[in-house]
């Protein structure tokens, strides 16, 4: 009989710890295949329905598959995609858009001007289940005539192209989806972008293949795969280790730290917004007490004391990349002049004026180390605010069904920079996204949604957002910085839109 | 064990609808009027009350379908069967290593009792129980992922391996098909996150089978064990252990449960495509469909390792066998 003695144990750990390390990937010494770590997983392939559809952060892979109809560049700006040309007639009855030639799906087969209008028409279906078909439906009555499509304006929207660089806005290959179904579309999805999926593991990863026939530059890794890795520090550790090459979205302290290491990083602002929503009821009706809380916090201390100087402080909802921002608005930090309209309202330190704020914990990077912050700098002034802790999905319910507290705490994303989709949305009485029913503020924006001339729609917007933070009406804070961490051989090249394009990632 | 299921369907279909937060709210973009949230309440079926929805529901469940998940819009059910082997697999391995490192403990302990091994067994154990799962998990990956970086830190098989499996227990079915390669990477993936699981459980093993060896070794037929010539070790492992082992096994199965349950966190933090990664992403998605689905399976599966329990104790004890 053998026995199993010490020396043997330790030889036998040693093996199985040296069989386990065969079978890790290689470290990032020459990058073959590019892996990132991301910080949200894909539930579903179809870029145009469901949940999926709208959720901002899984548009970076959306858009590695499939193409906007109007591509948009790093800085917002709208450029030709698989729509070249696009505008609207003199009286603006109808819009008209050019479709590029030449271009292919992964399958090989020709993108036709038919993909196109069937893609806006499916969108614009009531039963088709797009969130925005609201969008969608405002044109109808598609003529085709070679590779210029025009249609009827059902109803004028002055942002319809805008949204064909946004949410849903991807052309859908007519053909293939007709031939396999939804559920064959989502199990062997296809596009027209820069890469394939070669291979996708709900929860886990996905695959892609650059794709050779693409109509723009030609993605410089052959292969990269996305893995899912929504624990911050997990993700950490998959660049620390060299499992991954880039991540995403890690506490600004651990950027800060591996980014003085071995480790490169890139910091840029993208559209997100950080926001207090303020709620016409209670003492938030007292025109001095919402003034007074907006004057009373130091947003940049916020921003170099909590977020490691990551952020850039904002007056108004727009981000200096938006088309109605406007740097002569500001609302300056005076906690003087805050504790003196408090005082004219009857309400000071002694005497504090006493409201509840709502915020989420963990949604974004230091959210409730924010609002803490900004209680204790009300505090100081006079204004005595009760902290309530809450998801991000009771937020949108209490939105949506205008229960919002008097002040409450959110992140708005941007990423088309138009002002419909921020002050517009989130400002405008009648949308279920707004809690502020002013009918001053809604008689001030109500003409500028069907505005056709842009330069006045433009100039509108503007007025409003003076009106908004000369009301205070909104506690604007800051726009967020991303930060991205790689590995010293890729070159990372941010968008603005927070999307994180491997098809922009280089050797370097 | 149906009464039971019933009960849980109940309770999960009411109270996640009663919870602030859904899913149609969490859908509508920027603009959405009246009109677009009824639209999109009809078409998920979130128009009709809540007991025509459950009574749908369940009539569905009864021919199999668990309803189609709202954010992967797959049918529910081949989702959840598609992740379960995943996490049973998960659990089962983090059970056998909490039952190796914690028969290894007791039998220590138990063999070197009253002197400083037993001590450092005693101080090794509520080290374990005092530091949760995810602690420890964090603890591993740095350890073993960052500093020494042996094992891979999170999924469950590297995305470059192609997989000829038939079924989604690939852990298992690659030992059938003799792919040790696969078999490699399938532990180098599951060996950290098994561990975290089993590292607290070892300790409940460990203290609760030392203190019924311990209790076993003062027994009459013991002690004439030993008045036979025996060696300590084998008076440890043949006589003692199988009667002393009772108690353990009964708490192996309970514990195993919640072991299952302690996937959930585990398998998050590990980028594991289990069903608890699924789970929290239902939640956060307040795809209800699918927070269903995964609950009714738990529940399943906790009534099902129960009553496994409860057999395998009547067969070991004859006591309860001929009662």
């Amino acid at each position: 009989m053998t026995t199993l003695s010490k020396r043997s144990l330790l030889k036998l750990g040693a093996a199985s710890i040296s069989l386990a390390a065969v079978g890790l990937p290689a470290f990032a010494q020459n990058i073959d295949e590019l892996v990132i770590a991301n910080n949200v997983s894909l539930p579903s392939w179809d870029p145009t329905v469901g949940l999926s559809a709208v959720n901002p952060t899984l548009q970076g892979m959306y858009q590695s598959v499939f193409d906007l109809f109007i591509a948009q560049d790093t800085d917002l700006s709208q450029v030709p995609g698989i729509v070249t040309d696009w505008g609207w007639n003199d009286d603006k009855s109808q819009i008209f858009m050019t479709v590029r030639e030449g271009v292919k799906w992964h399958d090989g087969t020709d993108l036709t001007p038919e993909d196109v209008v069937w893609s806006l028409e499916t969108a614009a279906d009531p039963d088709g289940g797009n969130p925005i078909q609201f969008i969608w439906s405002t044109v109808g009555n598609f003529q085709i005539d070679g590779q210029r499509i025009t249609a009827d304006v059902l109803r004028f929207e002055p942002t319809i192209f805008k949204w064909m660089s946004f949410l849903t806005g991807y052309v859908r290959p007519k053909a293939y989806i007709e031939r396999v179904g939804a559920e064959g579309f989502e199990a062997a999805p296809i596009g027209s972008g820069p890469y394939m999926v070669e291979k996708y593991e709900r929860n886990a990863f996905v695959r892609l293949k650059a794709f050779g026939d693409y109509w723009g530059p030609k993605p410089e890794f052959e292969s990269v795969t996305i893995k899912f890795v929504t624990d911050a520090a997990a993700r950490v550790a998959e660049v620390e280790s060299g499992n991954a090459h880039v991540t995403l979205e890690m506490p600004y302290e651990e950027f800060d730290r591996l980014k003085a290491g071995k480790l490169e990083g890139v910091a840029h602002p993208v559209s997100d917004i950080a926001m207090i929503f303020f709620n016409d009821i209670e003492v938030m009706a007292d025109p001095n007490v919402r003034k007074a809380a907006v004057m009373a916090v130091d947003k940049q201390a916020i921003v170099d004391r909590l977020l490691s100087g990551y952020g850039v402080p904002i007056d108004t909802l727009q981000t200096p990349e938006y088309a109605a921002y406007d740097a002569s608005i500001t609302t300056p930090y005076d906690p003087d002049g805050a504790k003196a309209l408090l005082a004219k309202s009857g309400y000071g330190p002694d005497n504090p004026v006493k409201f509840k704020i709502q915020t989420t914990r963990g949604f974004k990077p230091k959210d409730y180390e924010i609002i803490q912050a900004i209680v204790g700098l009300w505090r100081r002034v006079g204004i005595e605010a009760e902290i309530e802790v809450y998801e991000v999905a009771k937020h949108y319910e209490l939105r949506a069904t205008d229960q919002l507290a008097p002040a409450a705490f959110y992140n708005w994303g941007n990423s088309i920079g138009d002002p419909t989709t921020s002050t517009g949305f989130a400002m405008f009485g009648p949308s279920p996204h707004s809690v502020w029913d002013g009918e001053d503020l809604a008689a001030m924006i109500g003409p500028l949604w069907g505005e056709a001339d842009e330069t006045k729609r433009i100039e509108g917007w503007k007025a409003v957002d003076r009106k908004i933070a000369e009301d205070a009406l909104v506690l604007p804070l800051f726009q967020y910085v991303q930060p991205i961490l790689h590995a010293p051989g890729v070159k990372v090249v941010p968008h603005t839109s927070g999307a994180l394009l491997p098809a922009l990632m280089t050797r370097g | 064990m149906l009464i039971t299921l019933f009960g849980v369907a109940v309770i999960v279909f009411f109270v996640i609808r009663v919870v602030p937060g859904n899913p149609i709210a969490m859908m509508l973009p920027p603009g959405a009027g009246e009109e677009d949230i009824a639209r999109l309440k009809a078409l998920y079926g979130f128009d009709k009350s809540l007991p025509e929805q459950f009574v749908i529901w369940v009539a569905g469940v009864l021919q199999g379908d668990f309803g189609t998940s709202i954010s992967t819009r797959q049918p529910v059910l081949s989702l959840v069967l598609g992740r379960l082997p995943a996490t049973i697999e998960l659990a089962v391995m983090a059970l056998v290593i909490a039952i190796v490192i914690g028969s290894v403990l007791a039998l220590t302990g138990t063999r070197h009792r009253g002197t400083r091994t037993e001590g450092a067994i005693d101080v090794t154990n509520g080290m374990a129980l005092s530091v949760p799962d995810f602690l420890w998990g964090l603890l591993l990956i740095l350890l073993f992922g960052v500093l020494w970086p042996v094992f891979h830190i999170s999924g469950r098989v590297s995305p470059a391996l192609d997989l000829p499996f038939a079924t989604n227990f690939y852990l298992f079915e690659s030992v059938l098909r003799l792919r040790f390669d696969i078999w490699l990477d399938l532990v180098s993936h599951m060996f950290m996150p098994a561990l975290a699981l089993a590292i607290p459980l070892a300790a409940i093993i460990a203290q609760l089978l030392k203190q019924s060896l311990k209790e076993t070794m003062h027994l009459d037929y013991v002690t004439l064990a030993r008045t036979h010539g025996y060696g300590e070790n084998r008076v440890i492992t043949r006589e003692a252990l199988p009667n002393a082992i009772l108690p353990t096994l009964t708490l192996v199965g309970v514990q195993f449960t919640f072991l299952i349950g302690g996937t959930v966190i585990i398998e998050r933090l590990f980028s594991y495509e289990g069903l608890g990664n699924m789970a929290i992403d239902a939640v956060i998605n307040r795809d209800l469909p699918l927070i269903q689905g995964i609950v009714i399976l738990f529940a399943l599966m906790f009534t099902l390792v129960n009553l496994i329990v409860d057999l395998t104790y009547a067969l070991l004890n004859p006591r309860l066998r001929h009662g």
